[in-house]
């Protein structure tokens, strides 16, 4: 909330200046976001009295004025203002000042008149927004006078952020009883005086729901003339704290709420019919409010209404049936106390937001009702003249909050803090607090006051007696070791596998976990995708099914921005309907377009394929202890190319795949190609087991090298997964070294280079013992696939 | 026996003349090897009266060491000649760039959670993580944030369209779910994204959040101040200013929010306080026995501090010419 300072200082005004007063309030709970100042730019600026005002020949709406500014001659000013009079007061700025925005006043000659300086309106003192018209100022300011001091205007608004647990401190009043506790000085608002009733009208009030509204202050005030303004020394509280002004009677509820933090509520008594009664909203029944919008009320929304149905959600906003206007003779106010909880989220569900609901919603003190009515009454008189009824207070005092003895352990205030605090300070405290207490041994029984919503437990005293003493007198300790070692918590690989992939040229990108619902079923194929109910836009309507969508997003950003080699990848949850069910699995993706090396000046650069990405996947799972008991299977999949797509899987278990993305899809979404990609299914990928030595052969390896002939479209992994069986236990490694197609080879045959290498621990092999292992190889594969030896 | 000086005069002369190792060892074998012509000499010592054939034999011994020597000294100066012009041969530009591929980087907020989780590693901190799809329980009732409380406002909370779930809007959902799990002492640090239905230069629908709990029978609001320092100073490795200020959160209390001093005055940087008794309750931990603090803070914003950036926008744009700045 906003405030002015000296409203503040006029209830508390500790020997500190502003930037010490915003300090101290903000270490004690009431954060001070922004000071502003109210005079800036208003230097020159004074009090102008029009003492004649002719229409300008020729013009419709431009006047000339003789303006008496003070000490000097009367000045000649044209003025286009609608609200420009003889005998008023507005504010001068004189030839030289620059007002607020910025605009330095020159002497003119306008449509051949000369204008000495301008009559301003609000708006042009950065006064107010959208107000038509010159400022009109009271009668008492002497022409000449400053207009900062005629307003008050030497004077700083403080904004405030008062948290949700405090609603307490949401008025001048409020805010002005904590700067006492912390500086231990009185406070003192205005004199508030009962106003005698000058008529016996009044409104009978039900309690229909007293659980909900225990309390309802009503009071008539007749022959009211609200034609006329509020106060502008009101209306400039108003401003500073970020109020419109509507009529006066409304701003004097404004003004109470501010300065009290009682919301209230002014009816147009004409427009009421018969009993006021506090009940819950029946079934379908429907306002239109204030802010011209008809909504239902839910049964459990507490209403206001008369013999004719509602007339106002409760602590919210009233109707505009029964609204006040300029026309409006009798006002009936409302002051009253409803129960937190059956106020909280009503506004908000309703798509409604009103400073009431905000005050009701925290809380405010069952106690004030009365107090705001005598105080609203007595300004209202003031202001609009009138006749005020009895001041009905009705009140289920039975229903009324009780307060709660709280106990209050020293031993636990000092344990939680971690400080000893004294048990002379806690007691202080407590009582600057207003708390009423009464010291047991090692203990206080404490009562909080009534507009204390807050305090219930025992930690939320601690917290004030932590807050009032202050946290920075809180000393810091060292955490010492209490705790014993861990091993669970998110997969720990996944650290290692990023650094693989930063070290093969990979940056890691964080796309949105929510994307278009169209584009992700363009890039992994139609699916179920989890909706939400409030995207925050239409393109992120639904959750991510996998990391691909978001990853290629990249890409085109980047390539749109002359970027010619992307490799991205990203680690994150997706998000599935699997078996109706809902899964979030942790997934590592990535993406590569363009040459396999970065440009440069000895390597041959070519288009990055299937097998740069193949290699990476392949160093990811080697980093996970994994390189043998793999298995690559071709596959066809939605926006994959279905030549050059194959998911792998260790021991059975599927755990991702690496692909080149459908040249159709590349087209819808203006990629080149080919662009490669890889998705990892984190939790399938198996832990290492660990290692078993396997002992080295003292004995020298011999090698065998075989070029084999087999059909072009037999998978490679076969063949050798034959020779490695064959070959049986003295094989200690096989390598394809080549896979030829061309001259000397058949069309339809490819040949397979392959080198098997053999070692026993026991021996030196003798090359008879190879040559029959090597027969055996060569005669499993001619039996198995046809394969011959190439010539 | 004259001619023993005249042999040794030739011998030298050859063995300069030699042009390469190979020369060298022709040399070498003519005068040493055994037809060598020193060696012949030797041979005929046995010829000489024997009064002569101790001198003789000495001077031929002495010839033979001398021709011994300007061979090693040959060989090594024909050796440096060699490895001198295969130097010269192989001599390469040192300035050209190395070959191979470019390292990539890790994201500037994935380099920030791991610092993060590193630090709080050190002092006994475990890593936790939970589901990004949360009910309402983990997420708010469990914290002791009923439906209608004026705090949710603090949260605008995404919402499953066809399921009663949301998405976390904090990583506390991870602390709860923990302590369901685990009994006290516990220690915890979970980092992850949660989202918040808001978006403007301030704030992404999607961020990051770094999450502190520490449940046991000793914990006090000194504990946290001693520990958020300890971490602020090592995390921005240096001296920093911070300051705690009272705040409000439904499952702290008390609660703090802490500001770092920076060159414009304060900046927030997190929440923290200790854990609500309602909450400890909630998990089934006695609220007496055991006390504990919880901290939280943004990623993004952390990083945003490190690295001088000043949108947080930026963090998920994924634009390579930013992301190489971290790398």
């Amino acid at each position: 909330m906003k405030i002015s300072e000296k409203w503040l200082r006029e209830w508390v005004d500790p020997p500190l200046d502003t930037a010490a007063l915003a300090e101290q309030l903000t270490l004690a709970g009431f954060e001070v976001e922004t000071v502003q100042r109210c005079d800036s730019g208003l230097d020159g600026v004074v009090v102008g009295v029009v003492e004649q005002c002719e229409p300008l020949a020729g013009s419709d709406h431009l006047h000339v004025c003789k303006v008496d500014a003070g000490n000097g001659p009367v000045l000649q000013v044209v003025c286009g203002a609608p609200n420009v009079r003889r005998g008023e007061r507005y504010p001068y700025a004189p030839p030289g000042v620059v007002l607020p925005g910025g605009r330095r006043i020159e002497p003119a000659v306008i449509r051949g008149v000369q204008s000495t300086g301008m009559l301003c309106s609000a708006v042009e003192l950065g006064l107010g927004e959208g107000t038509v018209g010159l400022l009109v100022l009271d009668e008492g300011a002497a022409p000449g006078s400053d207009l900062v001091s005629v307003l008050a205007l030497d004077d700083s608004v403080l904004e405030v952020a008062i948290t949700p647990n405090r609603g307490d401190s949401m008025s001048i009043a409020g805010l002005a009883r904590e700067t006492g506790v912390l500086n231990r000085m009185q406070v003192a608002g205005p004199a508030i005086t009962p106003v005698p009733a000058a008529s016996t009208r009044c409104r009978a009030v039900q309690l229909a729901a007293p659980e909900a509204c225990p309390r309802y202050v009503g009071r008539i005030i007749d022959d009211v003339d609200l034609t006329r303004l509020s106060p502008l020394w009101m209306r400039e509280r108003l401003r500073r704290a970020g109020v419109r002004t509507i009529n006066a009677a409304v701003d004097i509820t404004n003004y109470v709420m501010l300065e009290l933090g009682q919301p209230m509520h002014a009816f147009d008594d004409a427009k009421l019919h018969g009993d006021i009664v506090v009940r819950y909203a029946g079934v379908g029944e429907r306002l239109t409010f204030l802010d011209e919008q008809e909504r239902e009320l839910a049964p459990d929304m507490l209403a206001i209404t008369d013999a004719r149905g509602i007339v106002a959600m409760a602590g919210v906003m009233g109707g505009l049936a029964t609204s006040i206007s300029t026309s409006t003779r009798s006002i009936f106010l409302e002051s009253a106390f409803f129960v937190p909880a059956v106020i909280m989220g009503r506004a908000r569900s309703m798509g409604m937001q009103t400073d009431a609901a905000q005050h009701f919603e925290r809380g405010v003190d069952p106690d004030l009702p009365v107090r705001a009515m005598e105080r609203a009454t007595t300004l209202l008189l003031s202001c609009c003249g009138g006749q005020a009824g009895p001041t009905v207070d009705t009140c289920n005092r039975a229903a009324l909050p009780q307060p709660q003895a709280v106990t209050l352990r020293h031993a636990r205030v000092n344990r939680l803090i971690g400080v000893d605090v004294s048990a002379e300070t806690i007691t202080d405290i407590l009582r600057r607090l207003g708390f009423e207490t009464v010291v047991d041994a090692g203990s206080w029984q404490v009562t909080a006051p009534s507009f204390r919503f807050d305090v219930g437990i025992e930690a939320d005293l601690i917290e004030e007696v932590a807050r009032i003493h202050g946290y920075g007198q809180v000393p810091s300790r060292n955490l010492g070791g209490r705790v014993g070692m861990h091993q669970d918590g998110p997969d720990p690989r996944i650290r290692d596998w990023r650094r693989v992939l930063v070290e093969r040229g990979y940056l890691e990108a964080i796309t949105f976990s929510f994307t278009d619902a169209a584009y992700q079923d363009l890039v992994l194929g139609a699916g179920d995708a989890l909706a939400l109910r409030n995207p925050i836009a239409s393109d992120l309507g639904v959750m991510r099914r996998g990391l691909l969508p978001g990853l290629l997003g990249a890409v085109t950003f980047n390539l749109k921005r002359q970027q010619t080699r992307i490799r991205l990848f990203e680690t994150g949850r997706a998000f599935r309907m699997e078996n109706g069910k809902i899964t979030q699995p942790l997934l590592l993706a990535g993406v590569i377009f363009g040459n396999n090396y970065p440009e440069q000046w000895d390597i041959k650069n070519i288009s990055s394929d299937f097998y740069d990405v193949k290699n990476d996947v392949e160093s990811i799972l080697a980093a996970a202890g994994i390189s043998t008991g793999l298995r690559w299977r071709p596959q066809i999949g939605p926006g994959l190319h279905p030549g050059q797509h194959a998911e792998v899987f260790v021991q059975d278990q599927r755990v991702g795949y690496v692909s080149s993305v459908h040249p159709r899809v590349l087209q819808a979404l203006d990629l080149p190609g080919p662009m490669l990609v890889f998705e990892l299914d984190v939790e399938h990928i198996p832990a290492r087991a660990s290692a078993q030595l396997q002992l080295v052969s003292r004995f020298p390896s011999l090698r065998r090298d075989l070029a084999i002939v087999v059909d072009q479209d037999l998978p490679v992994y076969r063949v050798l997964d034959a020779a490695a069986a064959a070959a049986g236990e003295a094989l200690t490694n096989l390598e394809l070294f080549d896979v030829y197609q061309g001259e000397g080879i058949d069309l339809g045959k490819k040949s397979l280079a392959i080198g098997l290498i053999f070692q026993v621990t026991s021996s030196t092999l003798t090359d008879e013992a190879v040559d029959s292992v090597i027969n055996s190889v060569l005669s499993a594969l001619r039996e198995e696939f046809g394969g011959r030896l190439r010539e | 026996m004259l001619n023993v000086a005249d042999l040794l005069k030739r011998a030298l002369a050859e063995i300069q003349a030699a042009q390469d190792l190979h020369a060298l060892d022709a040399v070498r074998t003519s005068w040493l090897g055994r037809k060598g012509e020193l060696t012949a000499l030797l041979k005929q010592l046995g010829t000489l009266p024997a009064a002569e054939r101790p001198a003789a034999g000495e001077a031929i011994n002495q010839a033979k060491t001398r021709v011994h020597d300007a061979i090693e000294a040959r060989k090594l100066a024909l050796e440096q000649g060699r490895i001198e012009s295969q130097l010269q041969a192989e001599r390469i530009d040192v300035t050209l760039p190395g070959r191979g591929q470019r390292r990539g980087g890790l994201h500037p907020v994935t380099q920030t959670l791991e610092r993060v989780e590193d630090l709080f590693s050190q002092i006994g901190f475990a890593i936790a993580d939970g589901p990004e799809i949360e009910d309402d329980f983990h997420n708010f009732e469990a914290l002791n944030i009923p439906a209608e409380h004026p705090a949710r406002a603090m949260h605008d909370t995404f919402y499953l369209r066809d399921h009663p779930l949301l998405l976390r809007t904090h990583t506390s959902n991870v602390q709860i779910r923990y302590m369901l799990r685990n009994k006290p002492p516990l220690r915890i640090i979970s980092t992850g994204r949660v989202f918040r239905c808001d978006s403007d230069m301030t704030h992404t629908p999607m961020f990051n959040q770094i999450e502190g709990l520490v449940v046991d029978e000793v914990s006090s609001f000194a504990d946290l101040k001693g520990v958020l320092e300890d971490f602020v100073a090592h995390f921005f490795a240096r001296p920093v200013t911070l300051r705690f200020r009272p705040s409000f959160f439904p499952f702290t209390e008390p609660s703090a929010e802490v500001d770092i001093l920076g060159e414009r005055g304060w900046l927030e940087i997190l929440g923290c306080g200790m854990v609500h008794p309602r909450v400890l309750e909630n998990v089934g931990i006695d609220s007496e026995r055991f006390t504990g603090f919880a901290f939280g803070m943004g990623a993004e914003r952390l990083a945003m501090l490190k690295y001088g950036i000043n949108d947080l926008r930026m963090f998920f744009e994924n634009d390579v010419r930013f992301l190489r700045q971290f790398a």
